[in-house]
């Protein structure tokens, strides 16, 4: 190699930029760039942007929270499958908010969505939101959280709207994987050492008063038949999943009862818990304080 | 001895013809040593590196710089793991290394030891850090220990593609407003300096040129990459609308180079010598999630020989 050749990449900086010959995977401005993105007859688009942000606010905000376990986990392995699934999850995230942006034709994109909304105006579910204890509830809460969306995701495939269908067939490879990962994990710790053990116990009990809240159906869900997903008949199918990897792991299903709603509000209606708003703090600071900006 | 003379030799002939030593192939022991330390403190750079830019992850002002950071710091990630598998072929073990790397005993790059203060410093990072690192590793693909060659060919396309996205960054941030661009000088009035210092100490303090240049574990002086570094950046400021902090830098028609100001050597010597801005931190951070894990990584290893156990029925 010459020496020209050896610094070839470093003199090629300030070249003329065709950003897509490098800026491969995580370049683009647009998630949906190239994307027919028609509202079908029949749906209603409000509706239909309603719940593109209930299932793109789910990916951003717990995908958030396992941001925050870059640099912090067991092994370089999980850094890296840490970041794999993160990175997925903000991919749907972008996704579905450019979809809401579209459909329900405010013309708001991404970030617009996702950085200048109030915490009322998030339609997450709150088992998205609080902070993991340690590695035994990261993997709990994985486990629940892809196991639940896979199986929706599975049934989006099929929806009367295109671009959700699309973005749900992507999205199911992802989440396959996310639940293997997360399932072998809670295996090893489940079986592992008394303390692992214990740990994996207390991790299942801690999230499990939020699980129920997943299949409660909403009006919005409700009134986009044929294009929305009755999560109510997800149930049997996650529980499956869910009793089959505890029980090779010697857990016991917690019995603990669901955490209430207030008046019978709660994530989807915008009603959360007092995380979210450490959240949206930490996820909003830069881009509300330079609001004029360009990134 | 007289049977280490015809390895010694073979050794001696494989270098010299520029060939690459390969795990099996006899070698002396300070070139072990030198290598496993060489290739250790790169992994022990690339794990300390994801912090100063983890720092911003969940405070990326887009969802399309966070996508893009998030899948940097992953990379380093990855970057780590393939450095501490070819030191492990050299008989190193990375639960040793990282021991060594917690406990203080190994360093990591210098460079992270400053603090990152605006999203600006994930752009200067990527343009000023990560491209003095290309210049570092770059002749390093040509190392002469095959396995830590072959992985700086992978590691210096990832980085070539991280300086990219850095620079893109800075642009994009230069056109937009004035604090942005406020934003952008000082981090580059903040990693000017330190990214100068990220080639070592000057030629004639260095203690290890002679015999790594020998070797062919080190292929320029501190100084010449140094001096290659500020030529090709200084274009790429004059581009972008910065200025950088030096009011001795001047281009030499004689020397055909930059002349460049002096570098405060006595800070770097208090920031290798563990009092820079972070080191405390980094490092308590470091160790933090090590210990924090040794549960789950005993429980890994209980599991799995649990399942051996019982596949052998």
């Amino acid at each position: 190699m010459s020496e020209e050749d050896e610094f070839g990449a470093y003199h090629a900086l300030t070249e003329s930029e065709d950003d897509r010959r490098w800026a491969f995977g995580t370049g683009f401005t647009d998630a949906l760039e190239g994307v027919d993105t028609t509202v079908p007859d029949g749906v209603d688009g409000a509706a239909l942007a309603c719940y593109c942000l209930m299932l793109g606010d789910d990916a951003l905000i717990y995908s958030h929270r396992l941001q925050q376990w870059i640099t912090r986990a067991p092994e370089l392995e999980e850094e890296t499958a840490l970041g794999n699934i993160a990175l997925d999850l903000l991919g749907q995230a972008r996704m579905l908010l450019a979809r809401a942006g579209r459909a329900d034709r405010t013309g708001r994109d991404e970030d617009r969505l996702a950085f200048f909304r109030e915490e009322s105006e998030f339609r997450n579910v709150r088992l998205v939101e609080r902070c993991d204890n340690d590695f035994a509830e990261l993997v709990a809460r994985l486990l629940v959280f892809s196991t639940f969306r896979l199986a929706l995701f599975d049934g989006l495939r099929t929806s009367g709207d295109p671009v959700l269908a699309a973005i749900a067939a992507k999205g199911v490879k992802e989440l396959t994987y996310h639940r293997d990962y997360a399932a072998q994990w809670v295996v090893r710790l489940g079986d592992g050492t008394e303390l692992s053990h214990n740990k994996m116990q207390a991790g299942l009990d801690v999230i499990w008063p939020l699980v129920d809240e997943l299949f409660v159906p909403h009006p919005i869900e409700a009134s986009l038949h044929g294009v929305a997903v009755d999560v109510q008949t997800l149930r049997t199918e996650v529980d499956v999943v869910l009793d089959t990897v505890l029980a090779t792991a010697g857990l016991d299903r917690p019995a603990t009862a669901p955490m209430a709603t207030i008046r019978g509000r709660a994530g989807r209606d915008g009603v959360h818990t007092e995380a979210l708003g450490y959240v949206l703090a930490e996820l909003q600071s830069v881009a509300r304080a330079y609001p004029d900006a360009t990134w | 001895m007289t049977t280490i003379e015809p390895l010694q030799q073979h050794f001696e002939d494989t270098i010299a013809h520029e060939h690459r030593i390969e795990p099996r192939d006899w070698m002396p022991e300070g070139y072990r040593k030198t290598m496993i330390r060489q290739i250790g403190q790169h992994a022990h750079s690339e794990i300390i590196g994801m912090q100063p830019e983890g720092n911003w992850i969940t405070r990326a002002p887009s969802l399309r710089r966070k996508a893009i950071l998030l899948a940097k710091v992953q990379d380093e990630a990855g970057h780590g793991m393939y450095l501490y598998s070819a030191a492990e072929t050299l008989g190193a073990d990375r639960a040793d290394l990282t021991d060594k790397l917690v406990q203080g005993r190994q360093k990591y790059s210098s460079i992270f030891n400053y603090p990152t203060l605006s999203y600006a410093d994930v752009g200067v990072i990527g343009w000023l850090v990560d491209g003095a690192a290309i210049c570092n590793q770059v002749p390093l693909c040509r190392s002469s220990y095959g396995p830590y060659a072959r992985a700086m060919i992978r590691i210096c396309k990832e980085e070539s593609f991280h300086q990219r996205q850095g620079y893109e960054l800075l642009m994009t941030m230069m056109r937009g407003t004035d604090a942005q661009r406020q934003m952008v000088q000082s981090a580059v009035d903040r990693f000017w300096w330190p990214s100068l210092m990220m080639f070592g100490p000057p030629d004639e303090a260095s203690t290890n040129t002679e015999q790594s240049m020998a070797w062919g574990i080190k292929r320029h002086t501190n100084d010449e990459l140094r001096q290659r570094f500020v030529d090709m950046s200084v274009p790429q400021a004059d581009k972008l609308g910065v200025t950088l902090p030096d009011t001795a830098l001047k281009w030499n028609a004689e020397r055909g180079h930059y002349d460049f100001g002096a570098v405060d050597w006595d800070e770097l010597a208090a920031v290798i010598g563990g009092n820079g801005p972070c080191n405390i931190q980094r490092v308590a951070h470091r160790k933090a999630a090590h210990d924090d894990g040794a549960w789950v990584r005993e429980a890994a290893t209980a599991h799995a020989a649990k399942a051996a156990k019982a596949a052998q029925g």
